[in-house]
């Protein structure tokens, strides 16, 4: 167990070291920082002096070093379009992003398990049928066009809800938060909607599948001759062991909902990271770019390596095959 | 769908003389996936829609009213001119003009074209990159299996319009912010290309290695052929089913993430427009009441993705043994 535990830990750290990797050399080698940061008129004399004050004459590994080091301290260096540090813009846009996507999840597990189970129980009825055609289309809408539909209908047409920003915040410490007013939770519905859409769909879709392979068992068979209740036997027995990977999905979906909260940040004009990232990449500021696939990505590893060992932990027979060959 | 559950159509071609030219046909008409095709309306509709749409993306040039692509041929006299049916709407324009008098029907028709070819050349490239990855990672084993299935399990984690972003981000920046259209095309194939190989290498592998210990690879090593001939006249022709499962649904995802990429303002620039840029364009004119700028391009990618997609689960189907 522990011998796992820290086989994917190190695994882990090797994951952020290539990531770190890509992030230096994007950082380093796609255009010349210096170019980046001065005005058509700063001198030679000047251009050497911030060339060294960046440390871009040292050998490449001391660089990288220097580059890394500063990272694990959250310092990603100087935005070239705001010419602010990118450390903090990425922490004034942080808490944007992830009240969008903890909506965005629960929306999903709340609508998916319901609708999954639903499909599951009541199969041939119209209604799962419909469910079912929704999840297909869920898929097949690209996530702006299912937003655009909601602006056209709700913002447009009906009036109802605002069609970009936040609303109102409260700022509680350095953390802003919308779901204290009104007008934030009413800005959140939307996005909220677009984001899960495509989560909530494979949420229906894997707890349908688990309840229908969980409902023909042994064991549901048996609880049905103890002659337990229908709605003991479904929610009791079948729906508890369905959970378990609809869990584990939905954790390590987690981190792909930040980076789809690119999009419907965009549609929205949310001011989350995914909108800071894809104005860096049209505006080419690679210390932005540099740093959100950093941060993303120890968000992934985090979650990854998180739902990997509490699996281990849940489940005793993965213990043992993990054991095993080790 | 075996033979001993469903009976094949046996009078589809009954004389036993087979003229070579018309051998494939027959065989075609004789098989079991044209057989399950047949039995699918749905399927037979969204490959029929699928076919329209690679038509009118082919004869663009003959339907549309004018070139889109060419400003000459805009008049701002005639810009945000509503469809047709509807009171205002003016003869040439069906589905109506948007703010550059452009024709919305022909800039649908001309940007389906361009969604098509970076869909499809995205899907090559990551097919071929994908596929050379997994067989020689598959053949050749050691340490060249383990670093190509670990950048490949690293990039897994990561969501492919994330990569698609980044490629692009760092495409942009060594060539500067002033790529002309026609190299933007070749930008978005890569990225596209670079974000879906993933998941060819895996299962080219898997099969190559499932393949790999049989004895007709045994004897094409004993008499002496090279690997790259085992690899690609052999190995590879047996792991074609499920590639081509993965190259339909990625098809999709391709034209989806040219979509986005192209929504998002990193994509097809707004002189050469895809159906994701002009959906972003239409975007903008949405609170202004002309709908059907963003409204028929939308229409458009979403039933081309749609029918994309229904081909690609029913080939998914069809083609696993497990479900015959």
């Amino acid at each position: 167990m522990l011998a796992f535990t820290l086989r994917r830990m190190i695994q882990a750290i090797g994951v952020m070291l290539a990531v770190g990797i890509i992030a230096f050399a994007m950082f380093r080698f796609a255009g010349d920082p210096v170019n980046q940061m001065v005005s058509i008129d700063t001198s030679a004399a000047e251009r050497a002096a911030i060339r060294k004050s960046l440390g871009l004459d040292d050998p490449i590994i001391v660089e990288f070093a220097h580059y890394f080091a500063n990272a694990a301290q959250f310092k990603f260096g100087v935005s070239y379009q705001f010419r602010l540090p990118v450390a903090d813009l990425l922490k004034e846009r942080m808490p944007a992003t992830l009240e969008l996507a903890t909506c965005a999840t629960i929306l999903a597990m709340v609508f998916g398990i319901l609708m999954g189970v639903y499909s599951a129980l009541r199969r041939d009825t119209l209604l799962a049928k419909a469910f079912q055609a929704i999840s297909l289309i869920g898929i097949s809408l690209p996530t702006f066009l299912i937003g655009i539909l909601l602006i056209y209908l709700f913002s447009v047409t009906l009036g109802w809800l605002p069609s970009f920003g936040r609303g109102e915040v409260v700022k509680i410490g350095w953390w802003s938060t919308g779901l204290l007013t009104l007008s934030g939770l009413k800005a959140l519905i939307m996005p909220s909607i677009t984001l899960g859409l495509f989560q909530m769909t494979l949420i229906m879709r894997l707890v349908r599948a688990e309840m229908l392979e969980v409902l023909r068992t042994d064991y549901i068979r048996f609880a049905r001759a103890r002659g337990l209740t229908t709605r003991a036997i479904h929610f009791g027995h079948a729906l508890k062991n369905t959970l378990v990977p609809v869990i584990t999905v939905t954790g390590l979906q987690f981190g792909s909902v930040i980076a789809f909260a690119i999009i419907t940040e965009t549609v929205f004009q949310w001011p989350g990271m995914g909108l800071l990232f894809v104005q860096a990449v049209q505006n080419v500021d690679i210390p932005i770019m540099a740093a959100y696939l950093l941060m993303v990505s120890l968000i992934f590893v985090t979650i990854n390596l998180v739902v990997d060992i509490l699996y281990t932990v849940v489940d005793p027979r993965l213990r043992a095959t993990i054991s095993r060959p080790a | 769908m075996s033979d001993a559950v469903v009976p094949h159509k046996t009078d589809a071609g009954a004389p036993a003389a087979h003229a070579s030219a018309s051998g494939w046909f027959t065989r075609v008409i004789e098989s079991d996936l044209f057989y399950s095709f047949c039995r699918s309306k749905l399927t037979i509709t969204a490959a029929l829609v699928t076919l329209l749409f690679f038509l009118l993306a082919i004869f663009a040039p003959l339907i549309s009213v004018q070139n889109p692509f060419d400003p000459a041929q805009l008049q701002l006299i005639n810009s945000r001119i509503p469809p047709l049916w509807t009171a205002d709407g003016q003869t040439p324009f069906l589905l109506g003009t948007d703010e550059q008098g452009r024709d919305v029907l022909s800039a649908i028709l001309y940007g389906l074209r361009i969604s098509l070819v970076v869909g499809v050349l995205g899907v090559a490239f990551s097919g071929a990159l994908g596929i050379l990855l997994g067989l020689i990672a598959g053949y050749v084993g050691g340490a060249v299996d383990s670093l190509i299935m670990r950048i490949a399990d690293v990039q897994l984690t990561f969501p492919a319009i994330l990569i698609a972003l980044l490629v692009n981000g760092v495409v942009k920046s060594v060539f500067g912010n002033r790529l002309d259209a026609a190299s933007m095309l070749g930008v978005l194939v890569l990225a596209i290309g670079l974000s879906f190989w993933v998941q060819y290498a895996r299962t080219v592998r898997g099969s190559v290695l499932v393949e790999k210990s049989k004895d007709y690879i045994a004897a094409a090593q004993l008499i002496g052929l090279p690997a790259p001939v085992i690899m690609l006249r052999h190995v590879l022709p047996n792991t074609m089913s499920p590639i081509l499962v993965i190259a339909t649904i990625n098809l999709a995802l391709a034209i989806i993430t040219e979509a986005t990429l192209s929504f998002l303002g990193s994509g097809m620039p707004d002189t050469m427009p895809s159906l994701g840029t002009l959906i972003r364009i239409g975007n903008n004119y949405l609170f202004s009441g002309e709908w059907w700028i963003v409204a028929f391009p939308g229409f458009a990618l979403a039933a081309l993705i749609l029918s994309i997609n229904l081909l690609g689960d029913w080939l998914r189907d069809a083609l696993n043994p497990k479900l015959r």
